[in-house]
């Protein structure tokens, strides 16, 4: 019975610091590459994109979002000389524009699908954001690489404000496409009665998407704070869906008329600002701005909350 | 140097359970350190404390020399971890899965990340399986990634918890096999496990934890030493037999129908038996012997089910 045999050679042996060495020997794999952080950055970035942009999900919900201008100018193209008057809202307006003019789609097509349809494929990529990789499991190992709390929710952000901005474009693209199929095209008259050429038309288009793109990274923010309280990513997009609804009800309550601008939702329409001469300026910062709080708050409240949790997925 | 070791470390769950009770772990450069104890006793919650995961209560850990969790971004990327399972986007393949990892680190090359990739995948065998979906790997196969995720690049510690859970004894045998390879290579392996077989054939170094606490810590020779050994014979006169026990000094003498046993301690097991024979105590059998490992491991963590948390 050697069981108290003391000498257990080879194993004492590697417990020998000069066996250590061939991790060591390899300093030129081991040591890290001083590399630029900016590039490792965007190496993370990159592969983040990718990962949104690849996914069948992601992919299928940009596809039926391009959709929806399609089936709005259809719709109105069909149905053109009878709409004439009816609603209220900057959306009505722009209804009685668009037969004289396709440019007109985008701001239909933003205006209606910003109550509903861009907030939540902007709410399922910032949901998912955090709380997907939590629910994966792979959120451990991200960090065990490490990819450093800070440094993995700024990409994050990058990219879910990247996602909005790539939503909004892709709506103001098909309508104007679609605008330019099925309407005539030529110099814009804006909502203010003058008119202007078609080139600063355009360019009002873009300040507008632009506008809601701005609107929408503020949403994204709001959305990888949530992200970042639970592991279920349904969940996280759930709520954030159900905040958004909820901010534009209570913007409709003529009684809570006072806490209306500062609710997130309240300044997303106000890019009809943009279509007035001279431009309403002062309206169009307040929107600014309140999307710069919400956006510098919940991305603070998200940062504060993941640098400081325990990872227990 | 010590590649992993803490102070009184110590993680107290919100809802007040103590799941790590201050442990001062020491584990040595290049060794092969076994962190064992049934589950629930605290080995993923020390092991998320280590890797920075998780953020202890009270108390200081430090992982090749850098203090954790505040180091996490200076030392982290000389070390490979597999934590509590794989995990991965079932949505891509194992090879694209690797490499989102390697996007993660800031210190790894992008030129070489391919070279790299194709390497770890080849040192697990999943070369062949590299482009297949996560979502179709078998479990052995999932556990095999994980493992080559921790060697994308050269590491000086690799942190293993419960490796081979899960797997088939092929797979265990194969896991095993690696852990081997890992340590040749001069890389300080950490790996946790309920079930010291899995691990006592490549471990040269132990810690048993029970219920949050660190019951033993060293070399495994050293544990074995801690086993005493005990000195058994086979007689119809085993009254007698313990009474010659007794004159020798052996502790915790036993007598039973036909044998009688004690701990044989520092004295000589021929000396044993000849006085046994001098007596006229009528030898039908005679053995020493020590309890296995298994024992032992038992006998610091509690058997079965009797294991608290």
């Amino acid at each position: 019975m050697s069981t108290a045999d003391p000498a257990f050679p080879a194993p004492a042996l590697s417990a020998d610091p000069a066996l250590a060495g061939p991790a060591q020997a390899g300093p030129v794999l081991v040591a890290p590459v001083r590399r630029s952080p900016a590039r490792a950055w965007l190496r993370l970035f990159g592969a983040e994109l990718r990962l949104v942009f690849w996914r069948k999900r992601n992919l299928l919900l940009l596809a039926v979002t391009a959709l929806f201008p399609v089936i709005i100018g259809i719709a109105l193209r069909v149905a053109a000389p009878h709409s004439r008057g009816g609603g209220n809202g900057p959306g009505a307006t722009f209804f009685n524009q668009l037969a004289g003019n396709g440019v007109f789609l985008a701001f239909i097509a933003l205006s209606t699908l910003l109550i509903l349809v861009l907030p939540v494929v902007v709410a399922v990529v910032a949901g998912d954001s955090v709380a997907g990789e939590a629910g994966y499991g792979t959120l451990r190992y991200l960090l065990a690489v490490p990819a450093g709390r800070s440094r993995l929710l700024a990409v994050k952000l990058a990219v879910i404000v990247v996602f909005g901005l790539c939503a909004t474009v892709i709506v103001s693209a098909v309508s104007l496409a679609v605008g330019a199929g099925l309407f005539p095209i030529g110099p814009v008259t804006l909502l203010s009665g003058s008119t202007v050429p078609l080139a600063d038309g355009l360019l009002r288009v873009l300040f507008v998407t632009l506008y809601v793109a701005a609107a929408m990274a503020a949403l994204g923010a709001i959305g990888l704070a949530i992200s970042t309280l639970t592991e279920h990513a349904i969940g996280a997009i759930a709520a954030i869906a159900i905040l958004v609804v909820t901010s534009e009800v209570v913007d409709q309550v003529p009684q809570l008329a006072a806490i209306g601008p500062y609710l997130p939702t309240h300044w997303w329409l106000s890019f009809d600002s943009i279509l007035r001469a001279p431009v309403d300026t002062s309206t169009l910062l307040k929107g600014l701005l309140s999307f710069g709080v919400y956006l510098v708050l919940f991305g603070s409240f998200a940062w504060a909350r993941f640098t400081s949790a325990d990872v227990t997925s | 140097m010590t590649a992993v070791s803490s102070t009184a470390l110590t993680k107290r769950f919100r809802g007040g359970q103590l799941a790590v009770d201050h442990i001062d772990l020491r584990v040595p450069d290049g060794s092969v350190y076994g962190f064992l104890g049934p589950n629930g006793s605290g080995k993923t919650t020390t092991i998320r404390m280590l890797l920075g995961l998780a953020f202890p209560t009270s108390g200081q850990a430090e992982l090749l020399g850098v203090p954790m969790p505040g180091g996490a971004n200076q030392v982290l990327h000389r070390v490979g971890s597999l934590v509590e399972g794989p995990a991965f986007y079932p949505f891509l393949s194992g090879r694209d899965n690797l490499a989102r990892y390697d996007a993660a680190d800031r210190t790894a090359d992008a030129r070489t990340a391919d070279l790299r990739i194709a390497a770890a995948l080849d040192r697990v065998g999943l070369l062949a399986a590299a482009r297949k979906r996560y979502r179709h790997y078998s479990l052995g196969m999932k556990q095999r990634l994980a493992i080559a995720a921790g060697l994308l690049r050269p590491r000086e510690l690799i942190i293993l918890d419960e490796p081979t859970n899960g797997l088939d004894p092929q797979g265990t045998r194969e896991v095993r096999a690696l852990i081997r390879q890992i340590a040749a290579d001069g890389t300080t392996v950490f790996v946790s496990s309920h079930l010291l077989a899995e691990v006592e054939q490549v471990c040269t170094h132990v810690g048993v934890m029970r219920t949050g606490r660190l019951v033993f810590q060293g070399a495994l020779a050293e544990l074995r030493r801690t086993g005493a050994a005990r000195v058994t014979v086979q007689t119809a006169d085993a009254e007698g037999a313990v009474k010659v026990f007794a004159t020798l000094g052996l502790a915790d003498t036993q007598a039973g129908p036909d044998e009688a046993s004690a701990v044989l301690g520092d004295a000589e097991p021929e000396r044993v038996c000849a006085e046994l024979v001098h007596a006229g105590i009528g030898v039908r059998g005679f053995s020493v012997a020590a309890p296995s490992l298994e024992d032992l491991f038992v006998g610091l963590t509690g058997e079965g089910f009797d294991v608290d948390g």
